[in-house]
């Protein structure tokens, strides 16, 4: 296996006597869908939100593609190739989704300290945040407010959106829960059609998806991983089995 | 008119009549001297002039506050302080001194309003630098408190006339124009106004903009698609300072007078109760905001002392009932806007 992509050691998270994250150990490989699954309040938001920046961790260390990320501020992680998914959606009400897209776009191309010309006048940006929604099926929808859009709808935005940040790593939230039967299946798709060339680490308890999807699966329980391996691996492992799968009295 | 389609989504197919009524509204103000001396009221025209002023400080006041959701409560402080540096050159020009040992007076409008600007840009530096790590309430706070502290600073300040402010015999000299003449200090006034509402027009519209509008809306998200806040915050508030160091400026010669009541909580107040009642975000809300508090209070004190009392439920009335201000009141009048 080569050097992988995202390296976790040791990550530890307390929130006065409540252990978010305990000595968290992860590896991401370049290339692959690694599925983080476990019981409600195992602290896979908390991690994922840890590895995103917008929460510090107490003890370990985060590496991405070998460099040591801990200190960095999450619009600098995002320079570097990470993105994510909210669970509860994080969108700007107020615009249209593509102006939503566009923004991202526009955010790739280094600072906004521009003040003359119109941002929603500029063809190259307007064009590319349509590619994106384009791609996601989303093209007739371009101009409607978000605050306008539909739950399901405002959770495939907030996929596109992380797309046109062009990561490399990208951290997906959830990005199931909530979407309906045909909703999900789209999802589903569209990760499966990105597999291989973005790199994600997906929180999802949808395990029919998890196991369509993901080359390994994580588990966590209680803020600690105690198993990592393939699908099989995972539902053959009696830990896993009695802390999670629910079969403890099997 | 709708034009709170500046931060918002904006639906093509207005654009023809909001142009119109654009049109409208300059003609109307260049027009607006001639009419009303034809009419035989000619002091409106100084009235207008108080409400051009007002309307570039809230305007400026809006980039923050309605723009970019920063709350601040301490805009006086660059209104005064803009006002403070006309008086200062001038009291300086008159005394043939030198300012701090380093800067001879001057009356020309033509220095005095570009550094005011410069002097509102450095102080909302200064400033917003130190209260943008706050948020929220404690951003309000913070902001008030600065510009109390210059507020006292000034009125002990008795070199500069302390409490009693000081007075500018004459306003700031312009191309040889005849400055006191009423007409054309408002068309003075009405020229720069047109040109800080162009200028705040295109950093709205532009990349810059749709960031700092990304930032009131959700600034987690513009964190997550790799925009840090703070320093397109800072700017925004940079800009702000200027706008409103520059109608501080333009105000102490409309009063030829510069005192610490410029630089009060109240004033800041003010500036804030015009965007709420034009319309917060909105492009030419705080010129209409302006207009009808300077007209309110200039009618409802001629009736009597106590116009607060009138002013207040009024205030209200618009906060709870026109969703979006006097902006949006025309908005639902006017030209029936198609919302989705």
């Amino acid at each position: 296996m080569s050097q992988p992509l995202l390296s976790v050691r040791g990550l530890r998270k307390r929130f006065g006597g409540l252990i978010a994250t305990d000595g968290v150990d992860l590896d991401v490989v370049e290339g692959e869908i690694h599925a983080l699954i476990g019981p409600n309040g195992a602290g896979k938001t908390t991690l994922l939100t840890q590895l995103f920046g917008e929460l510090s961790h107490d003890a370990g260390e985060i590496r991405l593609d070998g460099e040591a990320i801990d200190s960095l501020a999450t619009p600098q992680r995002v320079h570097r190739g990470l993105a994510r998914t909210f669970q509860i959606n994080q969108l700007l009400p107020d615009f249209t989704m593509l102006d939503n897209v566009a923004l991202a776009v526009q955010a790739r191309e280094g600072h906004s300290f521009r003040f003359f010309a119109a941002a929603r006048g500029d063809k190259s940006l307007r064009q590319r945040a349509r590619e994106y929604l384009g791609a996601a099926g989303l093209a007739h929808r371009a101009e409607i407010k978000v605050a306008n859009l539909s739950h399901g709808e405002q959770k495939q935005l907030e996929f596109v959106i992380a797309l046109a940040c062009e990561p490399r790593l990208l951290l997906l939230d959830e990005p199931m829960a909530g979407l309906g039967h045909a909703e999900s299946e789209q999802m589903v798709a569209m990760l499966a059609n990105l597999k291989g060339r973005i790199t994600m680490l997906l929180v999802e308890h949808d395990m029919d998806a998890v196991f369509a999807l993901a080359d390994r699966i994580s588990v966590l329980v209680y803020g600690r991983v105690i198993a990592t391996g393939t699908a099989e691996e995972i539902r053959e492992n009696q830990e896993v089995r009695i802390a999670y799968l629910g079969e403890g009295d099997a | 008119m709708s034009e709170d389609a500046i931060t918002r989504a904006n639906p093509s197919g207005q654009n023809a009549g909001r142009a119109l009524a654009l049109l409208a509204l300059a003609l109307g103000l260049v027009a607006l001297p001639f009419l009303v001396q034809a009419v035989g009221q000619p002091a409106l025209v100084p009235l207008a002039t108080r409400v051009l002023i007002y309307a570039i400080a809230a305007a400026s006041l809006n980039l923050a506050l309605g723009v970019g959701g920063m709350v601040s409560f301490g805009h006086a402080a660059f209104f005064g302080v803009g006002g403070y540096v006309v008086g200062i050159f001038y009291r300086t020009y008159v005394d043939d001194g030198l300012f701090l040992g380093l800067i001879p007076g001057t009356t020309q409008l033509l220095v005095t309003l570009p550094a005011a600007i410069l002097v509102g840009g450095l102080l909302a530096c200064l400033i917003g630098a130190l209260c943008l790590r706050t948020s929220g309430v404690q951003f309000i706070m913070i902001t008030l408190a600065f510009a109390q502290m210059l507020f006292f600073l000034f009125v002990s300040l008795k070199a500069y006339g302390g409490d009693d402010g000081m007075t500018i015999r004459r306003r700031n000299e312009l191309f040889g124009l005849n400055t006191r003449d009423d007409v054309t200090f408002y068309f003075i006034c009405l020229a720069v106004a047109a040109l800080v509402f162009l200028a705040l027009w295109r950093i709205v519209g532009s990349r810059f903009g749709m960031v700092l509008a990304g930032i009131r809306q959700n600034e987690r998200r513009m964190a997550a698609i790799g925009i840090a806040p703070y320093r397109y915050k800072l700017g925004a508030f940079v800009i702000s300072g200027m706008g409103t160091g520059l109608a501080g400026a333009l105000m102490a010669n409309y009063l030829r007078f510069v005192s610490p009541d410029m630089l009060h909580w109240t004033k800041s107040g003010e500036l804030m109760i015009m965007v709420i009642l034009g319309g917060v975000g909105t492009l030419l809300g705080p010129l209409f905001g302006a207009a009808a508090l300077v007209i309110l209070e200039t009618v409802l004190t001629s009736w009597t002392e106590h116009w607060q009392l009138i002013l207040g439920p009024i205030l209200l009335f618009v906060v709870l009932f026109t969703q979006g201000g006097l902006t949006g009141l025309f908005d639902r009048l006017g030209i029936g806007r198609s919302e989705r």
